[in-house]
Parts: C-alpha cells; structure tokens; sequence
C-alpha cells in the first residue's frame, strides 16, 4: 500500500451539466502552501466544479481525495479541514452578523481563539454587529460570510468569487488574508473574474474548459 | 455525541426557534388554518351535541394534520435558498442529527402549539374531559411524527420548482396510519374503553420514525443539495 499523500487530490475527474461536458478527465493536486485560481467564462464549470471538491455535488467519473482517501470517506477529517463559501453566502438575513457568525462557528465546530467581534472588526463591520443582516448592503452580507475566514481553522479554504460586490480596500484586505493562510501553510482555490494579486510562491491557474493546469511565476 | 456536536445541535435549534419568533406572522398561519377549520364546522354541520361530539376526533386531527403539512414548507426552503444548508451538510458533525435539531424546533413551534390549542377546540366540539385528554396524548405523540416524515418529503422536493403537490401525495399515505390511530383511540375512550393499544401503536410509530426519518431526510437533503 502506497503512504497517503498529504493535500487535495482530484483524480481524472469530469462533470456535465445536462447533455453538456463541462470538462473531462481533470487531474490536479493540491498541497499545502499552494493557490488554485480556477478561470474560465461564464457557464465553463468553475461553480461544479468548486462544489464536486467540497463534495457537495459528485463528478461524473473521478474521485477528490484527502491525505489519500475519499473526501467523504468517515475516517477523514476532511470536513473540519474545509472552508467553503458559495454564491449563496449561507448568511440569514433575520439574524445579525454577530449571531450569523456564532452558528458558523458552532456548526464547523471551530475551536478557534479569535472572537467573533474581532472578526467583524477585521472585516470592516465594526458597529454593525446587532444589525440584521437583511439592512445590510450586498457588499457587507458579503464581508459577513468573509468574517468566517477570521474564525477557521480549515486549512483547505474553497472560495467561489469571494471579491463579488466587495470594494477596493476588502479586496485588499482579503488578498493579504490568503498570503498569510497560505504562508502558514494554507491551501486556497478561488474563482474570480476580477485580477487576483497573490504573493504565494506557488500558484497554479485552471482555464476552465481547457483541463491543463498551468504554474504562475 | 461529542460536547462540540451537542452545542451544534443546541445552537441550530436556538436559531431555527429564534428565526421564527423573527417571522412570527408566518408562524400564526397554520394555527390559525388549525382554529378556523375546527370552528367552522359546528357553523357548516349542525350545532347538535351528538353529532358533533362523534366527528370532533376525526375533525380536529385532520384539521391538525393539514395544519402540520401547512407548515412543512418553511421547514429547509430558506436554508436552501440562502446557502445554510449548503453550510449544515459541509459541518463535520452527522447531518442527521442537524437536521433532527431542525424538525424539534419546527415541532416547537407548531406541533405544540396545536397541542396547546386542542383542549380549546375539545370544548367547541363537546368533548368531554376524558375525551381531551386523550386527544392531547395522541397529538403529543403523532405530531412529531407528522414533522418527523414531513421533513423527508420536505427534503425530497426541495429542489423541485413547484414540490408542494408531490410533496402532499408523497406525505399523505405515510400520514395515515398515524390519522387513523389516533382518531381511533379519541373515539375508543368516548366509548369509555381502553385506549392503550392505539397508544402503542402511536409510540411505535414515534420511535420508528424518530430513529429512521433523520437518516432518510439527511440522505434525501444531500440528493437535493446537488
């Protein structure tokens, strides 16, 4: 038996949406200290697959793997390791940020120090705290479900556009985020069609239909 | 259960309660169905004390039953649209067991309060004190029976434009056996005979569906998550 191998591991995998392909036979692995920037137009299967590697949603052919096993399998603390954050920011609009975050941290089970209104001050909501959700602008829902990124201790952090609706100063602030979790040894995937900046070493893009992953330098 | 799952659990349970006391006015509608059906029928039957007190069992548990099928669509709707769901299923903690936090709370709120409101409709109906306490028993054992499958058909057509239909033609039959059972044991104990086999059969079915319906609504969610 082979030694498990540390990371994320997408092994030929392909999806289709529909009659449609999206993509076939993806290969790609994911270590610590590394970047994914998955791109591609509209329609090109970013969102699927974002989902099939959070294991939300089950490719076509292919497995995603953990440390060597399947994501889902129930000896993998893949779950605890995991940060996703969708379209749909998982906010609810009746309750304030504040009580937003404490579900989160409850349901991810996070033992992390960081306070929730630490969060909420680093991502620029200080004073918003009581405030529902629902009053806030899209922006600020946005830096809500963001204030999660403070509070984890995930070490595989999946993020499908996180800079929507945000402005020029949390984009800023968020880039700095992912250098830090990254140099301490983090794993990102991101989607953007805005330019993303990082400093990590190693960075790798996905132009989505094409499935040959490419290293930035 | 792990301290961190059981202050998971406890916390989703606060929210859902929190989140409707938020909505409350959605809360009212099906208690309000649950009232107005019961109240409407001395008006539309006849007001005779015989009659009525023969038919209050059945009236008051249908009346109840639909009230609680009234209510199943808030059960996962805004979580799936607002991506909480999406969120509950990548917890580490077992799905099933968040989503058995979620149907106590949506018991909470109106399983019980039809509880609540029964002895009042009792009374309407001319049932006699016997009578009404053995309608609150029943109703204290199938109502979360009727959140506990409600929420598989709940999950089932959660991704479906328009489940509601499915969602009554898949739920009803399961609904049956509780409806019958109980409707019985109210009747059996107007007769003034034992009603403790109908009981039985309603605990039965509480913690046969109370074991098995977290399971297959979990799976059915991760279905239509996708």
């Amino acid at each position: 038996m082979t030694e498990p191998v540390a990371g994320l591991h997408i092994q030929s995998i392909s999806c289709t949406r529909g009659y449609r392909d999206l993509f076939t036979d993806l290969d790609f692995s994911l270590g610590e200290g590394q970047v994914l920037r998955v791109e591609g137009r509209n329609g090109s299967g970013k969102t699927s697959l974002l989902r099939i590697m959070a294991g939300l949603a089950q490719p076509l052919h292919g497995e995603v793997l953990w440390n060597g096993r399947k994501i889902l399998h129930p000896e993998n603390d893949y779950l605890q390791n995991l940060l996703f954050i969708g379209h749909r920011h998982g906010i609810k609009m009746e309750l304030s940020p504040v009580e937003n975050l404490c579900m989160a941290k409850a349901l991810h089970g996070s033992r992390s120090e960081n306070g929730i209104e630490e969060a909420l001050y680093q991502v620029g909501l200080y004073g918003f705290e009581e405030i529902p959700c629902g009053n806030l602008s899209a922006g600020q829902k946005r830096r809500v479900a963001l204030a999660q990124l403070f509070l984890t201790q995930a070490k595989c952090w999946i993020l499908d556009e996180p800079y929507t609706s945000l402005d020029v100063a949390a984009v800023a602030m968020l880039e700095k985020l992912f250098d830090d979790h990254v140099a301490n040894g983090g794993m990102l995937v991101i989607t953007s069609h805005q330019p993303v900046t990082l400093d990590a070493d190693q960075q790798f893009r996905l132009n989505l239909p094409d499935t040959r992953v490419e290293a930035l330098t | 259960m792990t301290p961190s799952t059981m202050s998971a659990f406890f916390a989703l349970v606060r929210r859902d309660l929190m989140l409707s006391y938020r909505h409350r006015n959605e809360l009212l509608n099906p208690l309000l169905f649950f009232l107005i059906v019961v109240t409407l029928f001395p008006l539309g039957v006849s007001p005779e004390k015989t009659l009525l007190q023969t038919m209050a069992p059945g009236v008051i548990w249908v009346a109840a039953l639909l009230a609680v099928m009234l209510s199943l669509d808030s059960l996962f709707k805004d979580d799936y649209d607002d991506g909480t769901l999406e969120q509950m299923m990548l917890s580490p903690h077992p799905t099933s067991l968040l989503v058995l936090a979620k149907i106590i709370s949506h018991w909470l709120v109106t399983g019980l309060p039809i509880i609540l409101l029964a002895p009042l409709l009792g009374i309407f109906m001319y049932l006699p004190a016997e009578g009404i306490i053995t309608l609150m028993l029943t109703l204290l054992l199938g109502t979360p029976v009727l959140s506990l499958i409600g929420a598989i058909g709940m999950a089932l057509t959660l991704g479906l434009n328009r489940g509601g239909m499915l969602l009554s033609l898949l739920v009803l039959p399961l609904y049956i056996p509780v409806l019958i059972f109980s409707a019985n044991a109210v009747d059996a104990s107007l007769a003034g005979l034992a009603v403790r086999g109908q009981m039985y059969f309603l605990g039965a079915l509480l913690v046969l569906s109370i074991t098995l319906a977290p399971l297959a609504t979990a799976a059915a969610l991760k279905i239509s998550v996708e």
